[in-house]
């Protein structure tokens, strides 16, 4: 690291005994970035942003919450009445939540696609996952807050998922509770967990940023930086691309916000809870429906809950499922294919999870749950051996030389 | 390279240098206007700013008694003063006292006193709405925390407290009807 | 030059994600219509991005809310004192509300009725859902603070079931103390037709018919149910015209930064 390169004493002085800005510097400033990243590396930064502004909407709206059974929903109502700016803070708290998961997501399929997960990146995409399960166990008690129908009945099915553990099952249902039934103890903890797991996400990311700035970004090719010109310092390439993204992204967002903020809700949830009354149809979040409709897709209690875990457990374990050494769909003719029919898969599941478990849908939700367990532990392990890929560039660098179009950066064309 | 395309190349550098200057200002100014509802959030509600006036009803008040009312989340207290409590208080020379005051400004209607019941040292609520009360050396309210005296008019006549206790903004709707706020 | 491309196809990537994201919210609003009775699409005034209430039709479907609806059904999470907001001055909505009472408790702790202030909420007709049940043979009017909100395509569904009262088919069996309602999940309703022509006398001379009335009615609760809308979609517009200039100008300097990289 070079010395004397901050010529603001006070800024010098600091660094000298708490080196933030030598960190800063070297992290956000200079960190060597691949040139050729297409505009799904955004998205990494925009789910930092959305957790973020997650929080800071969060931290406001504990302000004027109230958590208790008889005030929860009221006190919501209030700040959508009341509060001043309170409706605006709590619709992009309320539809950030689903734009996190948008973002989350397309940052996920990104990873799957390019073979992000592959050596020497597994620790980082294991902390993604973790990031993924946090994230799900936060959005799942934070739609218990406003204390509406879907709230309650939410709260009840997924609590009882666990009383399919045989033996001690129901005993873990009312220690979850607290009570005999989702009752105001639940509701209390509830808040509690929802208000401090966001921080704990917080910390796993930090640990996700230190184990993507051990090698850098993976990129579209998938192949090793070989040096110098193979990167680009973070700033300005890539902060003014990520400030492009999130104008993008922030536009969408508030024409959500703005225009149509209770399209992802539920109108059900504008009733308050009623223990005494199920809902004509119980629908999680769309971010859960894919789960959702793995879980109902067994016939068996224990099996469901197992398989639905499972869809997330074998995420864990892909950077070891994939035995291919190459690791971008770019030069892997058959992954690719097979990648698409995953991500039609899932979207097929989160449309069944939707859907009244009956007839046609229960079949196909079946045969969907078994194309997802069938594309990571049969798929993943034994395409190697069948699939011939495509030669790897030397470099990355190289074909942007050769390169004449304007868009050379970002679509390098192999040499015959 | 010619010096043809060096000037080029600094107007490039000069057009990007300014566009890149408004683009992160203007992120900034985003930034700070989102800031604004996460701020104004801690005002005061509406349903709060709602309850911010209180009418109190004085007919079944008889002189001499006092009543407590709750506004804004403290004390207002009410007083029918006798003719010598309030011949006391116009009496009483100002020109010694710390924060003068004369009666005839802290009152609408001599034979009512209304004052916010928090002594101004810190904050607690002087002694002196019922009848058993200890009501401090001028016979008016007794502050128990630092030993505050107020007069008849709630001023301050000995103590630590730095002014008179408050008169809130308040108007007659009838001869006995007040409202607060 | 032979020169397959092998790499990513920025464009076909983006509008095939975008294909498959829009069909994934696309069955969002299948599920929503999943079992749906269809009912008359209006052209409601406040619906659109730029949509505003009905300031007359608002004060005429609160009259409407008074003379038929609050005689079962309450609007507890409305205060007197935001009816400000359709138009009316302090002064009639303190004669408003004081047409009501709340209980409070007096100085000797006895509970005692005062006139309702416009601070206070609207005061329900029951005092809580058992008294409610009981006086309606069983079934309980809902609170309508957030009716249009908690029915999905709510402004339409709750037209469409004020005039939904129509002669029940032969065949069709009704019990007692129900009604049949073409528009109702199930059509028979606990409700009996609560508007009639000229059910109320409209101060403005508006011509007081069933359908006039559940669309004054329906615009009043809509508002009640989404007082912030007016307020929201002005400050959307500002709030994304800024972004729209931010995301240009940041488009530009992108380039800039990018362009001696893009061209070397």
């Amino acid at each position: 690291m070079s010395k004397a390169k901050f010529k603001n004493p006070v800024v010098k002085w600091i660094d000298h005994r708490l080196p933030i800005f030598s960190f800063m510097d070297h992290e956000l400033n200079h960190y060597p970035t691949p040139k050729n990243l297409n505009y799904f590396w955004n998205f990494g930064s925009l789910a930092g942003i959305a957790l973020v502004t997650m929080i800071i909407t969060g931290i406001v709206l504990s302000m004027n919450y109230t958590a208790h059974v008889d005030y929860a929903f009221d006190s919501v109502e209030r700040i959508m009445r009341d509060v001043n700016h309170g409706w605006l803070i709590r619709y992009i708290h309320m539809n950030g939540a689903s734009f996190f998961f948008i973002v989350v997501y397309i940052h996920i399929f990104r990873g799957l696609y390019y073979g992000s997960y592959k050596a020497p990146r597994e620790l980082l995409w294991i902390l993604g996952v973790l990031i993924l399960l946090l994230m799900m166990a936060t959005a799942f008690m934070g739609y218990v807050l406003p204390w509406g129908q879907m709230s309650f009945w939410g709260a009840t099915v997924i609590t009882n998922l666990f009383s399919a553990i045989p033996l001690v099952g129901e005993s873990i249902v009312t220690w979850l509770w607290g009570g005999f039934s989702v009752d105001n103890s639940t509701l209390n903890r509830f808040f509690s967990l929802h208000f401090v797991l966001p921080f704990v996400i917080v910390g796993v990311v930090i640990l996700h940023l230190v184990a993507l700035h051990r090698f850098g970004s993976n990129n579209p090719i998938g192949i090793d930086v070989k040096g110098t010109q193979d990167t680009l310092p973070f700033n300005p390439y890539y902060t003014i691309k990520d400030l492009f993204g999130l104008g993008v992204f922030l536009t969408i967002f508030a024409a959500a916000v703005f225009f149509f903020p209770n399209f992802m809700g539920h109108p059900d949830n504008y009733i308050e809870a009623n223990p005494m009354v199920t809902p004509a149809h119980i629908v999680p979040e769309w971010y859960f429906l894919p789960f959702y409709a793995i879980l109902r897709a067994i016939p068996d209690k224990l099996g469901g809950v197992l398989f639905m875990f499972g869809s997330i457990a074998v995420l864990f374990v892909i950077p070891w499922l994939d035995r291919s050494s190459v690791r971008s769909s770019q030069f892997r003719p058959i992954f690719k294919i097979f990648f698409w029919i995953l991500l039609a898969d899932c979207v097929l599941l989160g449309y069944l999870g939707a859907m009244p478990a009956e007839g046609i849908y229960v079949i196909l939700s079946r045969i969907a749950t078994a194309y997802y367990f069938f594309h990571f532990l049969i798929l993943f392990p034994l395409l190697p051996y069948i699939e011939k890929t495509k030669p790897l560039p030397i470099s990355i660098s190289e074909p942007v030389l050769s390169g004449s179009s304007p868009a050379s950066a970002f679509a390098f064309r192999e040499k015959k | 390279m010619s010096t043809k395309s060096k000037t080029k190349n600094n107007k490039d550098e000069g057009k990007r240098d300014f566009l890149m200057v408004s683009t992160y200002a203007m992120a900034g100014i985003g930034a700070a206007s989102f800031a604004w509802p996460l701020i104004d959030q801690m005002n005061p509600a509406a349903d709060t700013l709602a309850l911010a006036s209180t009418e109190i009803d004085l007919s079944s008040l008889e002189e001499g008694q006092a009543i407590t009312v709750k506004w804004r989340g403290k004390p207002v207290f009410v007083r029918h003063r006798t003719a010598e409590e309030i011949k006391n208080a116009q009496e009483a020379s100002i020109d010694d006292m710390r924060d003068p005051e004369k009666d005839s400004d802290r009152v609408t209607n001599e034979k009512y006193i209304v004052l916010v019941g928090v002594c101004t040292h810190l904050g607690c609520v002087p002694l002196g709405q019922k009848s058993g009360d200890v009501k401090g050396q001028y016979g008016g309210w007794f502050c128990p925390c630092h030993g505050s005296h107020y007069d008849h008019s709630g001023r301050i006549r000995k103590g630590p407290a730095p002014t008179n206790l408050a008169v809130p903004s308040y108007e007659f709707l009838s001869d006995t009807l007040i409202k607060i706020g | 030059m032979n020169a397959k491309p092998y790499c990513f196809k920025n464009k076909r990537f983006i509008i095939q994600s975008c294909t498959i994201l829009s069909l994934f919210f696309s069955s969002q609003v299948c599920f929503a219509a999943g079992d749906k009775i269809t009912y008359p699409k209006l052209d409601w005034s406040f619906s659109g991005i730029t949509g505003t209430f009905d300031r007359s039709s608002q004060q005429r479907g609160l009259q409407v809310y008074k003379e038929v609806c609050a005689g079962c059904h309450g609007l507890r999470l409305l205060a007197y004192r935001n009816l400000k907001a359709i138009g009316y001055n302090d002064n009639e909505i303190k004669a408003f509300a004081s047409e009501n009472s709340v209980n409070t408790l007096n100085d000797e702790g006895e509970v005692v009725e005062r006139e309702a202030r416009p601070s206070d909420k609207f005061v329900s007709p029951y005092p809580n859902e058992q008294a409610a049940r009981v006086a309606n043979g069983g079934a309980y009017p809902p609170d309508l603070s957030l009716i249009v909100k908690a029915r999905s395509d709510g402004a339409n569904y709750l037209h469409a079931l004020l005039t939904g009262y129509v002669d029940a088919p032969d065949e069709k069996k009704i019990p007692d103390g129900m009604y049949y309602n073409k528009y109702y999940p199930g059509k028979l309703i606990g409700m009996p037709q609560p508007l009639y022509e000229d059910g109320v006398e409209y101060a403005d001379g508006t011509k007081a018919t069933p359908d006039q009335m559940a669309k004054d009615v329906t615009a009043f609760l809509a508002w009640a149910a989404e007082p912030e809308m007016e307020d929201r979609k002005r400050l959307g517009i500002s709030v994304i015209l800024f972004l729209l200039v931010l995301t240009i100008l940041s488009y530009f300097t992108m380039k800039q930064i990018w362009a001696p990289i893009k061209n070397r």
